[in-house]
C-alpha cells in the first residue's frame, strides 16, 4: 500500500489554528494501549497529550459489559467499563493532559498535528507521536454480503454501544455472523437484552472460541459452519438472511429482525496511511520497539495487531512508552534492520521487523494469526534457510492470539535479509470436535 | 395565488414525485404566483432512482444527437453550474476519460467524437496511450487510446433534489410525503387525486412519477410507454482509494448501455459501477453475488489498484428504462396533463433541463405564469470534499461547539450538521435520511463507532416531536439548509 499526499476527508483546508500546544509525546487513540502508554510516559516526567475522538475515554472496554479484562496488566479481573474508568483515572492522576472528542484532522507524518474539538482547533507541535487508533470490526459492506440495505444491520461495536451506553432497544431476534471470541460476546449482549440469537453463522469449519465460552454464551444457538450469509433480505427493516452452505450449495432462510457482523478486525489506520508509513499487510509496519517506519512516530494496540485482548494492548502501550522515552532521551532511530514476514497459512506477525538483536519485543513475545485451522505442526522461525527457533504446536486455531517466544530473535542477523515465520504442518489436520 | 394555509387542497399544479426532477420542477414552478403540491409516495425526497446512481454530471457528449436527452442535457448544464455554485450543491469538474480496451472500441472513438461536437462538446478531443497513463498513472494495462471529455464531472445526488425541493417548500409550494397517487379522477375542470392521505385537486398534473411514471399514465387516461426497470449495481470504495483516480473513467459506450464506469465522488470516494440488469420487478433494489463479483472483475481491469482498498458501500438503483431510447416528455393541453417519464440515466444531471423545458410545456398549454412577488433562495450545508466542512472550519467552531463535536469519525460528521439535519425545513426522520443529509454512517466503519449516538439523536428528536413526523411543512427557515 502506498502513502496519500491528500490531507484527508474535507480536504478543503480552512483557516490554520494559530495556537501551538507543545508536548514531549502527543498520544492519538484514548484507548487501553494509548493510555497505559501516556500514564507510563507521565511517570517518567514526559509532558504527554492524549487526543481521543470520543466523548469519553477507554476505548472498546467502555461499552463491553462482560467481565476478564486487567488480568495480565492490572493483576486483577474487572468488567470493560470498569477497566476503562481505572485507565481513565490513571491517567489522569498521572498529570496526563487529557483531551476527549478531540480528532486528528492532519497529520503532517512529524510531530506535527491538527485537531478538532468543541473548544476549536488547535496545533500540535510534538517530539514523538504515538499512533493507538486501535481497530473495528468489519462491516457487511467491505465483506461484500449482496441483498437489500435495511434498518438492523449492527457490528458487536455499534450493538453494545446501543445496548450499553445509550440504552436504545435493538431487535427481536437476531442472527450473529462470525464465531471467535467477540462474536459470542455479541450472542451475549443480545441474549441478556431479551434478543433472541436465531444462529451463529460462520465460513470456517467449526467454531474459534473455547468451548467454555460458546456453552456460557450460545447455549442451544445452532452454529451454521462452513457456511455464509448469501443474502439480506428486507426493505426497511432486516426480514430474514439466507445462508449458503458453502460445500453443499445449500441455502436456508432464516427469519430475523437484526444481524450482527462480528470481529475480522480491521486496523483504524487512515492516520498511518494518509502519510507515508509502511505497512506490513493491514498494519503500519512497526519495529519490535513499536517504532514505525517514521523517525519519531510510534504505534501501538490494536492498530499494529487487530484484535489482542485489552490488557495485551496495555502492555504494549507501556513497551511503546519506554522505546518513546529512549528516543526522546538519545534520539537514536534505528533505519536498518531486516523484515519479518508470516508465510501463508499465516496471517501475520508482530512486530514486522527488527531493527535490534538486544531490544525484546512487548511480553517478549511475536504474535502471529492463521487464516484457517490446521493440525499439529511447528511454528518455525527461518532466516537464510537457517532454522531459528521451532515451537511445536498441536493444532492452529484462526481468529484466535498466537503467541510465540521471541527469544530466538537474539540470533537474527541483520544483515542476512528477512526472517520467515512458517508454519509446518504435520500429518493430516485434525477433525472438528 | 399562494397557497393560503397548509389544509389548503385545491392547487394550480400537482406534481407528482419529488425525485430530482418532480423536485427540480416543483422549484421552477415556485417562481411564480401558483399553487403548487407535490405528492411523494416515499417519506422523504430523493429516494427513488435519484439516490442509486452514478452521480455523474453529464455533458451529454454521448446522447442522440438532435435527442430531447441531448437538448435537456445541454440546457441543463449551465443552469446547474449556476445554481450549485450559489446554493451550496458539491459538484466538481472532474473531466472524464473515454477509454478504448480494444481494437473494435478504439475504432469506434472517431465516430464518438464526432457525436460530441454535434451535441455542442467541442472541447472533446482524443488523447494517446501515453498521455492516458500520464493524467491516470493507476489505470490498467491494455489501453489502447481514448478521447477526453473535459465538462464531464461528479455531483452529490442527495444534496441536489434536497435543494430543490428546499427552495420550493420555501417559496410556499407544499409538499406532502407518504403520499402515492392511487387513482385519478376528474371533477369540472381538476384533477383529483387520490392518495392514502386524502385528496388533493388540482387544475394541471405533472408527472414526474419516475418507475411509476407509466403507471401514473394510464391513470390518467394516456398510455404513452412502459416503464422497463433497468437495475444498476454499484460499488463504493474507501476514501483511501481516491489518490488512484483523478478522472471519471468510462468505457466506450455501446448503443444499450453506457457502461462500468470508475468515478471519483464529491465525498472522495471511488465509485464502481453499474450494472445493467433489465427486470421487471420495480422494487428490486437489492444488490447481489453476480452483480458484485462482475463489477469487480470489470474494475480490476480498468483500476487494479482498487479492488485492494476496503469497500464502504454496495448498492443498487432502478432506471426507469422505456421502450423508447429517449425522454418521454409531452404535454396534453386538453388533459391539462404534462409527462416527464422516461428519464432513464440521467435525470440528475438534466434535471434544471427538464424542470425549464416542463414549464416550457405548462406556459405553451395555457398556465398562466407570473413570477412571485418575491422569491427565497436556499443554502445547502457543505457536506462535499470540495467544500469547507466544519469540522475543519475554526469560525465554524467558534460560533458552535457543536461543529467541533465529530460524532461519525470516517466521514467527519460533527453534532452540530446531525442537530441541524433533524431541525432543517425538510427534517431527516430517520437514519437513512440522515446518511443522504450529512453523510454519517456512510464511512469505511459504517457506524461501528457512531451509529449508536446516531439512534439515540433520531430517538430523542423523534421523543421531542411526538412520534416521527410524516407531513411536509412550509417554509420555516431554521439551521441546515438556511433560506436567505
Amino acid at each position: 500500500m502506498t502513502d496519500d499526499a491528500s490531507p484527508g476527508p474535507g480536504s478543503q483546508p480552512g483557516p490554520s489554528p494559530a495556537e501551538v500546544r507543545r508536548v514531549d509525546v502527543l498520544v492519538v487513540g484514548g484507548g487501553p494501549s494509548g493510555l497505559a502508554a501516556a500514564v507510563e510516559l507521565r511517570r517518567a516526567g514526559a509532558s504527554v497529550a492524549v487526543v481521543e475522538r470520543e466523548a469519553a475515554l477507554g476505548g472498546i472496554p467502555r461499552h463491553t459489559a462482560h467481565t476478564g479484562y486487567g488480568l495480565r496488566d492490572l493483576h486483577r479481573v474487572l468488567s470493560g467499563p470498569t477497566y476503562a474508568a481505572r485507565y481513565a483515572s490513571l491517567a489522569e492522576r498521572a498529570g496526563v493532559d487529557l483531551c476527549v472528542s478531540t480528532s486528528a484532522v492532519e497529520w503532517s507524518g512529524e510531530g506535527d498535528v491538527v485537531t478538532t474539538s468543541p473548544t476549536g482547533m488547535a496545533r500540535w507541535a510534538a517530539r514523538a507521536v504515538l499512533l493507538a487508533t486501535g481497530c473495528r470490526e468489519r462491516p457487511r459492506t467491505a465483506r461484500l454480503v449482496p441483498g437489500d440495505r435495511p434498518e438492523g444491520v449492527l457490528t458487536t461495536g455499534s450493538l453494545q454501544q446501543r445496548t450499553e451506553l445509550f440504552g436504545l432497544p435493538v431487535g427481536e431476534r437476531a442472527v450473529v455472523v462470525g464465531a471467535e471470541h467477540v462474536s459470542f460476546s455479541a450472542v451475549h449482549t443480545l441474549r441478556r437484552h431479551g434478543v433472541s440469537v436465531a444462529a451463529v453463522v460462520t465460513d470456517l469449519p467449526r467454531s474459534q472460541t473455547y468451548a467454555a465460552l460458546r456453552a456460557a454464551t450460545a447455549a442451544r444457538v445452532p452454529l451454521h459452519t462452513a457456511s455464509e450469509v448469501a443474502a439480506i433480505r428486507g426493505k426497511g427493516r432486516v426480514r430474514a438472511v439466507e445462508v449458503r452452505h458453502r460445500p453443499t450449495g445449500a441455502r436456508e432462510t432464516i427469519p430475523c429482525d437484526t444481524v450482527v457482523f462480528t470481529g475480522d478486525w480491521v486496523p483504524d489506520h487512515e492516520l498511518a496511511r494518509r502519510r507515508p508509513l509502511a505497512f506490513a499487510g493491514p498494519h503500519p509496519r512497526v519495529d519490535q520497539a513499536l517504532r514505525t517506519s517514521r523517525r519519531g512516530v510510534f504505534a501501538c494496540g490494536n492498530l499494529v495487531h487487530a484484535a489482542e485482548p485489552a490488557d495485551v494492548c496495555a502492555l504494549g502501550g507501556r513497551h511503546a512508552a519506554r522505546s518513546v522515552l529512549g528516543y526522546l532521551e538519545t534520539g537514536a532511530w534505528p533505519e536498518d534492520g531486516v523484515d519479518l514476514l508470516a508465510a501463508a497459512p499465516l496471517a501475520w506477525v508482530h512486530p514486522a521487523r527488527l531493527t535490534s538483536t538486544s531490544e525484546r519485543p512487548a511480553r517478549g513475545r511475536l504474535l502471529t494469526r492463521v487464516r484457517q485451522f490446521t493440525g499439529a505442526g511447528t511454528l518455525t522461525l527461518v532466516q537464510a534457510g537457517r532454522v531459528l527457533h521451532a515451537e511445536g504446536r498441536r493444532g492452529l486455531v484462526p481468529n484466535r492470539s498466537i503467541p510465540l517466544a521471541a527469544g530466538a530473535l537474539e540470533t537474527v542477523e541483520l544483515d542476512a535479509g528477512p526472517v520467515e515465520l512458517v508454519w509446518r504442518g504435520a500429518g493430516p489436520a485434525k477433525m472438528a470436535p | 395565488m399562494k397557497a393560503s394555509g397548509a389544509k389548503e387542497r385545491s392547487y394550480d399544479v400537482a406534481v407528482v414525485g419529488a425525485g430530482v426532477v418532480g423536485a427540480a420542477i416543483a422549484r421552477e414552478l415556485s417562481r411564480f404566483d401558483l399553487r403548487t403540491v407535490v405528492l411523494e409516495a416515499a417519506d422523504d425526497v430523493g429516494t427513488g432512482t435519484t439516490k442509486a446512481n452514478t452521480a455523474i454530471r453529464h455533458t451529454g457528449f454521448d446522447a442522440k444527437p438532435g435527442s430531447l436527452e441531448a437538448t435537456l442535457l445541454r440546457r441543463a448544464y449551465p443552469l446547474l453550474e449556476d445554481y450549485a455554485a450559489r446554493v451550496g450543491i458539491p459538484v466538481e469538474t472532474t473531466g472524464a476519460l473515454v477509454v478504448a480496451w480494444d481494437a473494435e472500441q478504439l475504432g469506434r472513438l472517431d465516430a464518438l467524437a464526432a457525436r460530441a461536437k454535434e451535441n455542442g462538446c467541442g472541447d472533446v478531443h482524443p488523447v494517446t496511450v501515453d498521455e492516458l497513463y500520464a493524467a491516470e498513472p493507476h489505470l490498467g494495462p491494455g489501453a489502447l487510446g481514448g478521447l477526453a471529455v473535459p465538462g464531464e464531472g461528479i455531483m452529490c445526488p442527495f444534496t441536489t433534489p434536497l435543494a430543490f425541493a428546499t427552495e420550493a417548500v420555501a417559496n410556499g409550494v407544499r409538499l406532502e410525503l407518504s403520499s402515492p397517487v392511487e387513482s385519478v379522477e376528474h371533477l369540472g375542470d381538476e384533477h383529483v387525486l387520490v392518495t392514502p392521505r386524502g385528496a388533493i385537486r388540482a387544475r394541471w398534473v405533472v408527472n414526474a412519477a419516475g418507475l411509476h411514471s407509466d403507471t401514473l399514465d394510464r391513470m390518467t387516461g394516456h398510455d404513452g410507454f412502459t416503464v422497463r426497470p433497468r437495475r444498476g449495481q454499484l460499488i463504493v470504495f474507501d476514501k483511501l482509494a481516491r489518490r488512484l483516480v483523478s478522472s471519471i473513467l468510462l468505457p466506450v459506450p455501446t448503443p444499450v448501455s453506457k457502461g462500468v464506469l470508475v468515478a471519483p465522488t464529491v465525498f472522495g470516494n471511488v465509485l464502481l459501477g453499474p450494472t445493467a440488469e433489465d427486470l421487471d420487478d420495480r422494487s428490486a433494489t437489492e444488490t447481489t453475488h453476480e452483480g458484485l463479483s462482475d463489477l469487480r472483475a470489470k474494475g480490476r481491469v480498468v483500476l487494479p489498484e482498487l479492488l485492494e482498498e476496503e469497500v464502504t458501500a454496495t448498492y443498487a438503483g432502478l432506471r426507469a428504462a422505456t421502450e423508447h431510447a429517449d425522454y418521454q416528455i409531452a404535454c396534453d393541453p386538453a388533459a391539462r396533463y404534462v409527462r416527464a417519464g422516461g428519464i432513464r440515466s440521467t435525470g440528475l444531471s438534466a434535471s434544471m433541463g427538464i424542470a425549464a423545458y416542463v414549464v416550457d410545456l405548462l406556459a405553451d398549454a395555457g398556465l398562466e405564469l407570473a413570477p412571485a412577488a418575491t422569491h427565497h433562495e436556499v443554502h445547502m450545508p457543505p457536506i462535499g470534499e470540495s467544500q469547507l466542512r466544519p469540522f475543519r472550519d475554526p469560525r465554524a467552531i467558534a460560533g458552535d461547539p457543536a461543529y467541533g463535536e465529530i460524532v461519525c469519525h470516517c466521514e467527519r460528521v460533527t453534532r452540530g450538521e446531525l442537530r441541524d439535519a433533524l431541525a432543517a425545513p425538510l427534517p431527516a426522520r430517520s437514519a437513512e435520511g440522515l446518511r443522504r443529509r450529512t453523510r454519517a454512517g456512510l464511512g469505511r466503519c459504517q457506524g461501528f463507532y457512531c451509529s449508536a449516538t446516531i439512534a439515540a439523536m433520531l430517538a430523542g428528536t423523534a421523543a421531542d416531536r411526538g412520534g416521527p413526523e410524516r407531513t411536509g411543512s412550509g417554509g420555516v427557515p431554521v439551521t441546515g439548509a438556511r433560506i436567505r
